[in-house]
């Protein structure tokens, strides 16, 4: 590993984002406006929004995340740039930090904006410290973006990166104790939620909001979503082949 | 990781390995895609401060072999050695400047950007970009986003980021495809210039009247090579008028006639 190299990298994919402010906008956007029509299409039932907001802090960066850099990755791999880089000096961890840190900046950015808005603007209140959330939000858009990473290795195509999405994340939002909580779901549906990392990150964000203080419970969910992101990352480093067939 | 930076100038300074040893060695090259052999027991041997050039139609191996030179083909046999070091070792990344058939570059960055990336990572000084700009013929190009090229001038930005830091070695596959007449000569002329200097040139084909100006010849067919000559070497050998004609006539000596099949996918000249 090499810093230098580490920070061009970053640097490369940063540009690459800036030759495209729509998909920065929508990236940014996109989470806002879906925590604001949570926000006001139950606003008949305001328990709602206070018990799924924060959770929905967390969902959207993995998602989000999740595609984009599929996609981005996907694209290194069939452009031949990959090919080129790995005729290069840059180590797989360069690229794979270098990624990481791009998309972690701007997985910062947009938690603070879904964060500012859902705590500021919207008045979504929880019972532990809400610095938190953001840290969660922050450490779920690291994991959706190693996770990203590690399944752009099994597609050919855009069309399959973007297929993932449903095949990959959704299942995880329908475990995760989101729409119905883990403890009630069947023994082995529960078992499932607890192999899947989306589950530890809707935790915490349940803990956060309704336990006061810091629980240690809290931190050791989100110590398990930073630990499948780094996982993940490791996994995504087996697929950069030096060498193909 | 160690950062050592390439020599902006004075290729062949290295001390390493004796320069004598030759630029590439294959011995053996045995390399299945998809069950299917591409190249069968391959066996050259390429001189340093040469241009070769690796001819045959579409579809011959040319670049599997050429990949198998850089290192990122998976083998099934043989030994590839290149600069006295085996081939994919890391100490060649820097030696070493492979362009793909297909422009490798970033089409949504600019041109300036993808080169100031690529010469930070091969960590070499940072008017390196500027430098290989004016060689491929790109200067003033630099704040054209690499997308809104034409397709030749996408080609010649990804052969200018193999320039940086002047590689002892350059692999090149197909460089000149779809470039207009002048341009392609002054693309051979570079060649010949890099070559002057020390460098060595691997150049890939599937157009015959790029072979002469070549000063080294490989010709390929079905995964084997025919021959390696000179261009005049075998046009003596053969007693053809020109390089297209050696060629069938070397497949009629191989295997009793050529088939008229795969000779019509090997134009004489680029005609597009």
């Amino acid at each position: 590993m090499n810093p230098r190299r580490t920070f061009a990298t970053a640097r490369r994919v940063l540009l690459q984002l800036r030759h495209d402010p729509r998909t920065v906008a929508l990236m940014l956007g996109a989470p806002c406006l879906l925590i604001t029509l949570l926000k006001y299409v139950f606003d008949d039932r305001p328990q709602v929004f206070h018990t799924m907001g924060a959770p929905m802090l967390g969902v959207f960066p993995l998602t989000v995340m999740f595609v984009v850099t599929a996609v981005a990755t996907l694209r290194e791999r069939t452009s031949g740039t990959l090919e080129r880089l790995l005729t290069m000096p840059l180590g797989k961890l360069d690229l794979l930090l270098g990624y990481a840190l791009a998309f972690g900046l701007l997985t910062l950015v947009q938690g603070l904006l879904a964060f500012g808005l859902t705590v500021g603007l919207l008045g979504l209140t929880v019972a532990g410290p809400s610095w938190l959330l953001l840290a969660v939000a922050v450490a779920d858009g690291l994991l959706g973006m190693a996770l990203g990473l590690f399944v752009s290795a099994f597609a050919t195509t855009e069309f399959q990166a973007v297929q993932f999405l449903p095949a990959f994340v959704l299942p995880q939002l329908l475990l995760c104790g989101l729409f119905t909580p883990r403890a009630t779901m069947a023994a082995w549906l529960h078992a499932l939620s607890d192999a899947l990392p989306l589950s530890y990150a809707v935790d915490a964000m349940n803990e956060i909001t309704t336990r006061s203080g810091l629980s240690g419970r809290t931190v050791a969910d989100l110590l398990i979503v930073l630990g499948c992101a780094l996982a993940a990352l490791a996994l995504g480093a087996v697929t950069l082949r030096r060498r193909t067939a | 990781m160690r950062s050592v930076t390439r020599p902006a100038t004075g290729v062949g300074t290295v001390e390493d390995d004796a320069p004598r040893t030759p630029a590439i060695e294959v011995r053996g090259l045995r390399v299945s895609r998809g069950g299917r052999p591409v190249l069968h027991d391959l066996d050259l041997e390429i001189v340093r401060g040469t241009v070769t050039g690796l001819l045959g139609p579409s579809g011959c191996g040319k670049t599997t072999l050429l990949r198998a030179i850089v290192g990122v083909q998976r083998i099934e046999a043989g030994r590839v050695t290149v600069l006295g070091t085996p081939a994919g070792n890391p100490r060649l990344r820097q030696r070493v400047g492979y362009v793909t058939q297909a422009p490798s570059v970033y089409t949504d960055l600019s041109v300036a950007e993808n080169l100031r990336y690529f010469a930070a990572v091969l960590g070499v000084p940072r008017d390196e970009p500027a430098r290989v700009l004016e060689q491929v013929g790109l200067h003033g190009r630099e704040r054209d986003l690499v997308g809104r090229l034409s397709g030749g001038q996408r080609a010649r930005v990804s052969l200018a980021a193999a320039l940086l830091g002047t590689p002892e070695l350059l692999v090149l596959d197909e460089p000149t495809v779809g470039l207009d007449p002048v341009l392609r000569r002054e693309l051979w002329q570079l060649f010949h210039r890099l070559a002057a200097s020390g460098a060595t040139l691997l150049v890939s084909s599937h157009v015959m009247d790029e072979a002469e100006r070549c000063t080294r010849l490989l010709l390929m067919r079905d995964g084997r090579l025919l021959t390696h000559d000179t261009p005049a070497g075998l046009l003596a050998a053969t007693g053809a008028p020109d390089v297209e004609q050696a060629f069938l006539r070397l497949v009629a000596g191989t295997d009793g006639g050529p088939d008229t099949d795969r000779d019509t996918d090997f134009p004489r000249t680029e005609q597009s």
